[in-house]
Formats: C-alpha cells, structure tokens, sequence
C-alpha cells in the first residue's frame, strides 16, 4: 500500500546568521553583536555617539528624536546598572519605557519566552532591550520579532554584549585617538565575558594594534587566540608597553567551580594594584565594566587614581546607547511610526 | 530630467544682511547679541556675520539632527557633529543664522533645542535668502536677499571658503 | 503533529505469521523483475528478477517450484537498485512516553520511506524500557502500525537511573536485541562494572555511549572555536574520551561485548582502534550527520544543529570517514530525535538536542559513495550486514533466498532535494532542509509486504 505524504515546503534555516542585524535595504535594524557590523558601522555609531554624549552634558539632557516611542526593557537576568543605563537613554530620546523584570517568572522555556515576545509586541512596542542568560537569545528574539520591533542586545549568556564594547571603544578614542597604534589588555575571566568576546570584536574591526588577554588557562576559553588576541598568563610581561587596561568582573562562583583556588590568589597574581599598573606605559588609561570587585579584581587607589576612566565609560555608555537605539529605530519607522 | 544651475550673488547678499542687522542694532534692538549659526550653511554664514559685526564672545553652532521632525520618515540625519554652544543662552539676545529660509522647520527644531539649553530673552532671525514656501508661521527678521521661487527651484549653498549659491531648477524632460 | 498513517491491520497471530504482515491478504507473493541486485554481504551484483513469497526471499532469477504465477505482483524496476533493508541501530520513535513528539505509527512509517525496514531503539521511553511488559507494547504498537520492523534495546538499570541492574537475562528472552543504558550515566564505576560482568554472563550485546556527566555539564557544543566566539558552553573531547578509556579497561575484565554506538571525535576513533587492535570484544558506529556536519554547523546558531554529542571540529569529521571506509567503524546510525516544533523553538542552549534522521541516514551514506569517500560496498555493510550481526538478526541484512524480504529499491538518479515536499516523520528538525540527493527510495519491502511506495 502507498503512504502519501503531501505537506508543504519546510523553510530553511537563514545561513548568514549576522545578516539579520540590517534591514534589506542595508540600514542597520537589530543589534545583537559586534559581528558583521565592519568598521564603517562601528565608526559610524561612535560618531553619533558623539552629538548624543554632547547633549548629555546639556542642562536639559533630553531630545525629542524618539517622541511616540516605546522601549521595552526586557530582562531575563537581572541587572539593575545595565538597565538603568537603557532605560535613561531611551528617556533621554523621550521615548516611553516599559521595564520587565522577567528573570523571576516562569519565562524559563522557550515557548512562553515566545509567548511574552507576542503579548509585548501587541502592545507596539517599537524596541526590545534583551537580556538574557543564554548565549544566542537576543539572535533567537530577532528571528521571531515582528517586523516593526528592533532587538538590542544588552547581553546574552557569554555570547555579547555589543553596546558595552562600543561604549568602551568610544571611551578609548576620546582618549587615545587612533586605534591602530594601541595595546590593549584584557584581563580577567575571559572565559565567561560576554564583555570580553564583544571587545575583542570591536577592537580588532577597528584595527587596534595589538589586543592582548591576561588570565589564567581556566579563566580562557578553547582556542581564544583565534578570536586575534594574544595570550599572556602573567601580569608583568602582558601589560608591558600597554595603553589601555581593561579588567573584567571576577564573580565568586569561579572560586566554587574549581577554576580559582581563592580570591586572595588571583589578586595577587591578576589584580590590578598601582604596583602592577606600573608595569604599563605611563598614560595607560585603566577601565571596568562595572560593577567592580574592589580587592578581588583591582585595588581601590587605581579604580579612583588617575589614569582610571571607569565613570567616563558609564557617563559615555548613555550617549552611545542613544546613538544605536536611534539608528536602529531609524530603520525601523514600520506600522507604528 | 533636466538642471540648470544660476549663480546667485553671494557676498552682496552677506552685506545686505550684514547692513540690516548693523542698523537694527545701533537703534538699540539689540543687546549684545550672541550670534548662532544653524548646521552647516548657516554656521557659514554665521561666521560671516560674527567677524563683520565683531561680537565679542564665540560663535554658537547648532545641530538640529536631533529636534528634526522628518525622523519618521527619513530617519537619522547621517551628519552627526554636535551642537557646540559654550556661552550660557538664559536672558541673552540671539541671532539665529540661517542660509535657507523654506518650510521653516528647521528654524523650529533650531528654536525647540535653543530652549533646552536656556531661556534666551529674545531670538531673532537672519538668513541668507528668504524664499516662499513656508509651511510654519515664521518670518526673517533680516534676509540678505527675497526670492520667489516655483516648486521645481531649490536653492543649493555650499562653501564654506569660497561660499558660493546657486539657484538649481530641475524640469521633467 | 502529524495525523498517523492509517494502520496496515493487525497481526492476530505473530508466530504464524512474519510481524506486520497480515495474513490472508494478497501481498504475499511479489515479483521484482530487472533490478541490479547489490548485496555487499554476498558479493551479489546482478541483475535479474527475485521473488518473495511468505515473508522470505524465495526465488534469484528462477522462480520457486510452486510459484503461483496467477496471484503473485509484478514490479518492473529496470534501472533501480534493490539493496537489503537499511537496519537502523539507534534510532528514537518517542513513543511510549513522548507521543507528543512522533509515533511508532509515524516514525516507522518515516523509517520504510527511508529504505530502513528495521529500527532498533533505545530504552530511553517513558516509562523505561526495562521490564518484557514494555517490550511486548512497543512490539504490539509496531505491528499495529505495520510498516517496519521495531526491536528494542532493554535497559540495562532499573529506570536507567544507574543504582540498581535490570533484569537483562528476562529482556533479553523478552525479544531485546541487546542492552544498554542509553546516554545515562552509570553512579559509579563499580556499578557498571558490574553490569558489564553481568551481562558478560549471558553474552549479552551491550551498547553504551561514553559521555561524562560533569565534563558535559550545560555543554552544548564542541568545545572548539566556534563556541567559544558563540559564548556556548563546551563539551570538551574529553567527555567522550575519558568514559571511553574506562570502559575500554572495564571490557578487557569483563569481556563484555560492547557497542559504542556514535563516536564524534577523532580521540575517540584512536581508543577504539587500540582495542580493536588488542583484541576486545568492542564495535563502534557513527552518525549519519557526524560524517557531514562540523562545529561550522553550530556557527549560525540553527538549533537543528544542537546534538549530543556534539558536531566537532573539521578534523574529527574526516577521521569518522576515514574510520568507517577502513572498516574500524563498523555501523552508521540515523541517531533519530523526531521533536515538535517548540522544542526547537528557543535560544540554542536551551533547545532539545537532536536530529529527525530516518529520511536522511540511506541518502547521507550514498551521498558519500558519490563523493568517493567510502565504496559502495562498506557503505551497505555498515548499514545491513554489520547492524544484523551486532543485533544477532542472523535472518536480516542480506539479499539471498530464506533470508526475510526486508528489501530497498532506490532509483540512483533521482536528484531531489530534502524537505522540499515536506517530510514524513512527525519531526522536521533536520538542518538537511535544502541538500541535494541523488538516490531515493522508491519503494521498500518488509516482511515480504510492500510497506511504502513513493507517489510519482
């Protein structure tokens, strides 16, 4: 007996999974990562970053260019500092803000995550802040989003976290000017940062002249040098010659996975102490991510010394945040514009 | 479709404006007024005006991108260069420059950012070449030069050194 | 979820007569007549007419004594291949326990439309496979459904949680092909030894996938390259390696038979190449998309491509080829994981592993004979001949009179293109949307029935 099967066509999956990020006419609509954006992309956002950190020096630090739309902060992983900056930098660009603290509910599974996604987008909202522990999520969002919505990656999992890295370089080159001639050094847990792997992406696109990582063999990834950074192990020999020191957040579970015998012991080896600065050029600028471990990942003195620029770089995260959430919403003036 | 390019008279222009505003200014109208040139042909302009009648403090440049009302449509304006207003605007006397007076909307976006910085105690307008067009209720206090120009007319000004003007009519062919 | 084919009739008296077939109908007797007959096993290659009557193969070029040339069908198949049945040592159906994801009525019916006419699966069903009772239903859903042949893998623990043994000895009599404790972790070595030692006893066949439980933790990818751009948390070669290593020595004290029934790394292939070389009593086999697929795979985050284990690098893939042309790789599987849509329906983590891979596995393997990678002859042997000797099926996986007429014919020159008319298991997870194929089964025997024949 014959078994008919006629079902329709299944649809492939897309092959170039960075393409989703730009509308098909080129503008750029979502932003989930540093890849695929080139150097003139990531120029071009630092450089509306610009106007938009100039406004925020302003007495009345706020614009009209997103009046009407709405900003869904959705965090399935809470952060409060992450999505403070967000949220500020939507109202600055006086559009509404909805924040979603969804890292309590039972928005575990995939598809009741689909199933907020069909219920916010109902409301019109016009963008997605995603946050989300797993790598991949944001790419996962974007996939199945409406076609007015815009995703922003404010993190997912280990993956990326795009808009920190860019605020980073726009921090930078404020004070370094060219990239080409800088070293830079990343040190720290490598291995679990998303931080650490959009850096590495926004630096080298830029043609940093050399971008180094600091940390012990448990705290790297597998075959991290084939991300175009060089792998040091040791303080003193990685921040020779070094313009730009970057350290990255220790959390306390590292301690509890066995990839770190004790705080105490990383401080000593990887810590960043004025002792250890010294070993860089003597303008090194000194930058974190936030929020810092002081004693754990750097000593207080260098965090508030001198050559640290740590609350420029939050100061800058607003203006750069501006800048991509009105780039992408100029490419999406879909149903609800 | 077709062009044809006119030069417009650039530098009597400048001096007809410069004129106005000079006498304007010496019947008291003016009190030390602080001098603001829009993004980019009126910042030109501006910088004219600012060395002729010889203010004392800098010269302001705005950037509307961010208060223009075409977003929806258009989106962000790929000129980004920010706004760089280093002398406090409340109470003060402004002379807001532009090249182009058309539509009028970007002496609007240029007034509703003014106000972000501070309260001025009065704004008045000088542009280059005042033309028809108007789609908001604003006026010239000073225009170098009147036009009235047909929709297929469009004046381009580019510069800054020399400034130069002219006057493009596009038809249908 | 896909609607179940209708049932092909129930088999009231399965020692009379051959599973699925159903008595009294007239789909007795077929004749194939002009196909090229290739049967590695063998060294069959010919062309000429064979006939099936009861179940068996009953006549090569001549026909039997008593053929009732009145009643019996004719099939013209100039130009096809006919090839032993495709046994399948490892494959899911999700049923009982998961009939939201596939059927045994779906997926065997996905099975026959892939040239496979046996499916062997794995105890992982809810409730688990570890007592005859649940034997006896896969077995009766199976006839039920009437299309391929199902026998299953019993447990080798109790709930295959790894404390406490199965009674292997009774699922063995039960009809279980072999024993396994599917991809589940044994508590500790003691306890599998002594299953090993246990099963050793009764010449048990033993399937087991190395897969350490802390090294694989979150992992869900090849701890390469590409995850660690991905920010994906890895399974290092080492999970495979090191469990593998164990019970590489655990066989050399048991002598147990064991199968291991997908490798995914080259590390791994050179373990088993040692023992094989020293003599142990161990088979491997590999999956279909293994043999295709790397990390690269992964780099678009296509939870199609999440599998456990993991695509690894470029170099693994090729030594898997190279290991199953030479022969140290003794079986290739389908690896079937037939999932409904949600459970892909996440970010990459958080998606349930797993291929739909009845449809692809004979396609996949041809596809590697035309690409010069194996000969055709290795290709059929892992897929017919090795799978029937490993589950001790003495009667299936060869073309010669007696022999079951559990039969494939494939048209060598189709040229089609997967998924394209959507598929036939309730799973469309496959990231194989879209490839090329050459060779398509046209229509597959089992039992002497015709359970599927391709719509034109």
């Amino acid at each position: 007996m014959a078994v008919k099967f006629v079902r329709p066509k299944i649809p492939k999956f897309a092959p170039d999974p960075w393409a989703i990020q730009f509308d098909d006419q080129g503008r750029l609509r979502h932003l989930l990562t540093i890849e695929g954006l080139g150097p003139q992309w990531i120029t071009r956002i630092l450089d509306t970053a610009e106007g938009f950190v100039s406004v925020t020096d302003r007495e009345i630090k706020k614009v009209p260019l997103l009046r009407g739309r709405t900003v869904v902060n959705l965090f399935f992983e809470s952060s409060t500092r992450t999505r403070t900056t967000f949220e500020l930098a939507a109202k600055r660009l006086s559009a509404d803000v909805l924040n979603l603290n969804l890292a309590t509910s039972a928005t575990k599974k995939g598809e009741s995550l689909l199933d907020t996604l069909r219920n916010i987008e109902a409301m019109q909202a016009d963008m997605f802040v995603v946050r989300h522990d797993q790598s991949g999520a944001a790419h996962f969002i974007a996939r199945h989003v409406a076609p007015h919505v815009s995703v922003l990656n404010a993190g997912d999992g280990w993956h990326s976290h795009p808009t920190q890295a860019l605020l980073d370089a726009f921090t930078i080159r404020r004070h370094k000017g060219d990239f080409t001639s800088l070293r830079v050094a990343i040190v720290g847990d490598i291995r679990h940062s998303r931080v650490a792997r959009s850096q590495m992406h926004v630096l080298n696109s830029l043609n940093v002249g050399e971008l180094r990582v600091i940390a012990p063999r448990t705290l790297l990834p597998t075959h991290v040098e084939k991300l175009g950074v060089r792998v040091f192990h040791d303080m003193r020999e990685g921040l020779k010659d070094v313009d730009v020191v970057i350290m990255l957040r220790l959390q306390r579970e590292r301690m509890e996975a066995g990839l770190l015998p004790s705080e105490e012991e990383f401080y000593r080896l990887y810590g960043l102490t004025e002792e250890k600065l010294a070993w860089a050029k003597p303008d090194a600028i000194v930058m974190h991510p936030g929020p810092a471990n002081r004693g754990v990942e750097i000593e207080s003195s260098v965090a508030d010394g001198p050559q640290s620029v740590i609350l420029e770089q939050v100061s800058n995260g607003i203006g750069v945040r501006m800048a991509v959430m009105s780039l992408c919403m100029s490419a999406n003036r879909g149903e609800n514009a | 479709m077709t062009q044809t390019d006119r030069l417009l008279p650039v530098n009597e222009a400048i001096e007809r404006l410069e004129a106005q505003i000079r006498s304007d200014r010496q019947e008291g109208a003016l009190v030390d007024p602080l001098i603001i040139g829009i993004h980019t042909g009126g910042v030109w302009v501006a910088d004219a005006l600012h060395r002729a009648l010889g203010c004392s403090e800098p010269l302001g440049r705005l950037n509307i991108t961010f208060y223009r009302d075409d977003f929806n449509t258009l989106g962000l304006h790929p000129q980004v260069s920010p706004s760089d207003l280093s002398v406090d605007v409340d109470g003060r006397d402004i002379i807001l420059v532009d090249d182009v007076l058309f539509t009028g909307r970007t002496v609007r976006a240029a007034m509703n950012e003014l106000f972000d910085y501070g309260r001025p105690r009065r704004i008045a307008l000088a542009v280059l070449y005042q033309r028809d067009g108007r789609e908001l209720p604003i006026c010239a206090d000073w225009a170098g030069q009147e036009l009235n120009l047909g929709p297929d007319e469009q004046i381009h000004v580019d510069g800054p050194d020399p400034m130069t003007a002219r006057l493009v009519t596009s038809k249908e062919s | 979820m896909k609607d179940a084919p209708e049932n092909l009739g129930i088999d009231h008296d399965p020692v009379r007569h051959p599973e699925g077939c159903r008595p009294g109908l007239d789909c007795d007797h077929w004749v194939i007549r002009g196909a090229r007959l290739r049967d590695p096993s063998s060294g069959l290659d010919t062309t000429s007419d064979i006939y099936l009557g009861g179940g068996r193969i009953v006549g090569i070029g001549e026909a039997p004594d008593d053929w009732p040339q009145d009643t019996a069908e004719h099939v013209c198949a100039e130009g096809h291949w006919l090839i032993p049945g495709v046994i399948d040592g490892w494959a899911r159906l999700r049923e009982p326990g998961q009939e939201h994801k596939a059927s045994i009525a779906t997926e065997s019916a996905a099975a026959v439309a892939g040239g496979i006419t046996t499916v062997v699966m794995p105890p992982d069903t809810v409730p688990v496979l570890d007592t005859v009772a649940v034997a006896r239903y896969i077995k009766r859903r199976a006839q039920l459904a009437g299309r391929a042949r199902v026998v299953a893998i019993g447990a080798m623990t109790q709930h295959l949680d790894g404390e406490l043994l199965a009674e292997m000895a009774a699922l063995d009599a039960g009809g279980c092909v072999a024993i396994s404790n599917a991809h589940y972790p044994f508590h500790d070595l003691r306890l599998m030894r002594r299953a090993l030692e246990y099963a050793a006893t009764f010449d048990l066949q033993v399937l087991l996938q190395p897969l350490d439980p802390s090294l694989s933790e979150r992992g869900c990818a090849h701890d390469g390259a590409v995850a660690t751009r991905l920010g994906l948390p890895g399974l290092p070669v080492s999970a495979e390696t090191a469990p593998l290593a164990q019970l590489i020595a655990m066989i050399s004290e048991t002598g147990a038979r064991v199968h291991v029934p997908q490798l995914s790394s080259a590390a791994a292939l050179k373990l088993i190449e040692r023992a094989k070389a020293d003599g142990l009593p161990i088979t491997a086999g590999v999956s279909a998309h293994h043999l295709w697929l790397t990390e690269m795979d992964t780099d678009a985050l296509d939870p199609n491509a999440h599998v456990i284990p993991p695509l690894r690098s470029i170099r693994d893939r090729d030594a898997l080829r190279r290991g199953l042309a030479e022969g140290l790789i003794d079986t290739v599987v389908s690896d079937h994981q037939p999932h409904e849509p949600d459970a892909k329906l996440a970010p990459f983590p958080e998606t349930e592993p797993g291929i739909s891979g009845l449809e692809t596995l004979l396609p996949l393997v041809l596809k590697l004979v035309e690409e010069d990678v194996l000969d055709f002859e290795r290709a059929i042997d892992a897929l017919t001949t090795r799978p029937a000797a490993l589950f001790g099926l003495s009667d299936a996986g060869s073309i010669a009179v007696g022999q079951r007429a559990d039969l494939a014919l494939i048209d060598p020159d189709a040229m089609w293109s997967l998924g394209s008319i959507g598929m036939a298991s309730a799973g469309e997870n496959t990231p194989f949307v879209g490839w090329d194929f050459a060779h398509r089964v046209e229509t597959t025997w089992v039992n002497g029935r015709r359970v599927f024949l391709r719509e034109p």
